[in-house]
């Protein structure tokens, strides 16, 4: 049977046509190369943002004040790690190895969120983090559910569940500790306030400075903007904080008649300086990474060796 | 009551430690499967010490919860085996300590399944459930680890050597183990130090790792004498109930 090569842009066509016809893109199918470095890009620093979030909860662990809360901690961090993997998992049907994500982490070559370069300094700390952190980004990865490369979206379908669990859980401590002593109310109001920017952060640059966001729309990589979804966490959010009698660090907050807020924009320049490596924690965080890995490397070889004999 | 509340405090304070031990792991692993299989042990284990601290509690009578026997006690009081406090030197390391204890919690409620105290059969029942997969996850990495490179094999030899004379501990009858014996509530543990002998020698065969020869013995824990490492565990873990005594959290 003789078969005819399409032309790239008869490809493009094709491709193009799938995602508006809200078709998956599937890991086989052609795709332009754009899409596929843009996909590896978001999946991967994706992916690290989970596994190098495990580190400002993990402090607390072996100092949670409940083995209930220990439990609850060590469950969710657990989740964190394997939302890692599905996104590694994902990543990986893009043509690239965990390990190459892994080495171009530990070059700066691949960045994570950077809402995990702020330090986790009390209990409170893994309220507002559950809470506001997990919360930024459940608001982002709903959206992401509608993602057009298949086993991105099939990904963000399981972590989704797992992640509203953990906003609730985060805004459980803090309205636990709302509820409890003079300490324990000012602890919570002291994380809100160092939480709050670095959580609005989390959805990026204002959408007329993130240059990606064009194609990674028309693509359907991304379902909304970076403003826009921000604006939602930011409606849904206040409230929650007033209900449980904590108040939002923001002189300018006022509520409007359409049951939106007006608010103040974020200190950009503290944004950059942290994307830019300069948080309080950036070095902290990859040089854990790094150490854990290099620790680890003669277990990963020696377990390569016997199932290779295995074989 | 008090050496009934003491035997249940031993098998409740070896998970507790064991899995704070476990949990500052958390992250730490070789890569991202094995930190998750980590943590699976640590939750069981909190889970078991949860279950019989609030047990504990309750048969106490005094209006205090589980979280208060687990987190308000003074070091002396703590009844676990020395050979869980023992630090996560490496892999190797935390690998040995959690196999010398998979295969005593394995044989230890294997024998407690026939309990004539009613919560202990249960938990008993429960927990060799969770255990029959982490002593096969353990045996598993000890045998992997023992037939793999030449540097595991050295770093396994030497955590297997290292942690051994803290092995008695888990043996050594306290006066609580004698008394619940004799009411058929405990089990005898010269029957689980023998089953735990022959498994710790067939795995060690099959790694090809030695069995250690040394008799210098540690025999710490559970009359309450420790090693310098509970003192930082507690002080990390007490911290919070300790500072904020009035907090609910």
């Amino acid at each position: 049977m003789e078969t005819t090569k399409k032309s790239e842009k008869e490809l493009l066509l094709e491709f193009e046509e799938k995602i508006n016809g809200e078709q998956k893109i599937e890991p086989l199918d052609w795709m332009p190369e754009e899409y596929r470095q843009h996909l590896i890009r978001q999946i991967s620093q994706h992916a690290h943002s989970e596994v190098i979030g495990m580190q400002p909860e993990g402090n607390w662990i072996t100092r949670a004040p409940s083995l209930k809360s220990k439990k609850v901690l060590l469950a969710k961090i657990q989740d964190e790690g394997g939302h890692g993997l599905y996104l590694y998992s994902a990543a990986e049907t893009l043509g690239v190895t965990r390990d190459q994500f892994i080495q171009w982490l530990h070059e700066g070559k691949s960045k994570y969120a950077s809402v995990f370069n702020y330090a986790a300094l009390t209990w409170a700390d893994m309220g507002a983090i559950g809470w506001l952190v997990d919360g930024a980004a459940i608001t982002n990865q709903v959206s992401l559910q509608r993602t057009s490369y298949g086993p991105y979206s099939r990904a963000m379908v399981r972590i989704c569940k797992e992640e509203s669990f953990h906003q609730r859980q985060g805004y459980k401590i803090m309205q636990n500790m709302m509820e409890g002593t003079k300490d324990q109310q000012e602890m919570a109001q002291d994380a809100l306030n160092r939480w709050w920017w670095p959580a609005l952060m989390m959805f990026g640059p204002h959408d007329g400075d993130s240059p990606r966001t064009n194609l990674a729309m028309k693509w359907k990589i991304k379902r909304e903007t970076n403003d826009q979804l921000r604006e939602k966490f930011i409606n849904k959010t206040i409230p929650q904080a007033e209900l449980i009698g904590l108040k939002v660090p923001d002189s300018n907050l006022e509520l409007l008649t359409d049951g939106t807020y007006k608010h103040s924009d974020i200190n950009w320049d503290e944004f950059w300086q942290v994307v830019n490596g300069n948080g309080p924690c950036n070095q902290q965080r990859l040089a854990h990474h790094i150490k854990v890995h290099n620790d680890g490397a003669w277990v990963r070889e020696s377990a390569m060796l016997t199932s290779l004999i295995e074989e | 009551m008090e050496t009934k509340i003491k035997y249940y405090l031993q098998i409740a304070d070896n998970a507790l430690i064991l899995s704070h031990r476990l949990s500052e792991y958390c992250s730490r692993a070789p890569f991202l499967e094995e930190d998750l299989a980590n943590t699976n042990v640590a939750l069981d284990l909190i889970g078991l010490a949860e279950a019989v601290y609030e047990e504990v509690a309750r048969m106490e009578g005094k209006g205090r919860i589980g979280d208060n026997i687990a987190y308000l006690r003074k070091e002396n009081e703590y009844v676990n085996s020395i050979l869980v406090e023992q630090p996560n030197e490496d892999f190797a390391h935390i690998m040995a300590r959690q196999f010398y204890t998979d295969a005593f919690h394995f044989y230890f409620f294997t024998e407690l399944c026939n309990s004539k105290d009613e919560f202990l059969q249960a938990i008993a029942h429960k927990s060799l459930k969770e255990v029959t997969y982490h002593l096969r996850r353990s045996s598993e990495w000890i045998i992997r680890l023992g037939k793999g490179t030449e540097e595991a094999k050295q770093r396994t030899q030497t955590a297997i050597d290292k942690l051994w004379k803290y092995t008695p501990a888990f043996f050594i009858e306290s006066k609580a183990d004698v008394q619940m014996l004799k009411n058929e509530v405990g089990v005898d543990l010269h029957t689980v130090y023998n089953q735990w002998k022959q498994k710790v020698s067939e795995v060690l065969y099959l790694a090809h790792l030695k069995i250690p020869t040394s008799d210098f013995l540690i025999k710490g824990g559970k009359e309450g004498v420790h090693s310098e490492y509970l003192g930082y565990i507690l002080a990390e873990m007490q911290f919070l109930p300790n500072k904020y005594p009035d907090a609910v959290w």
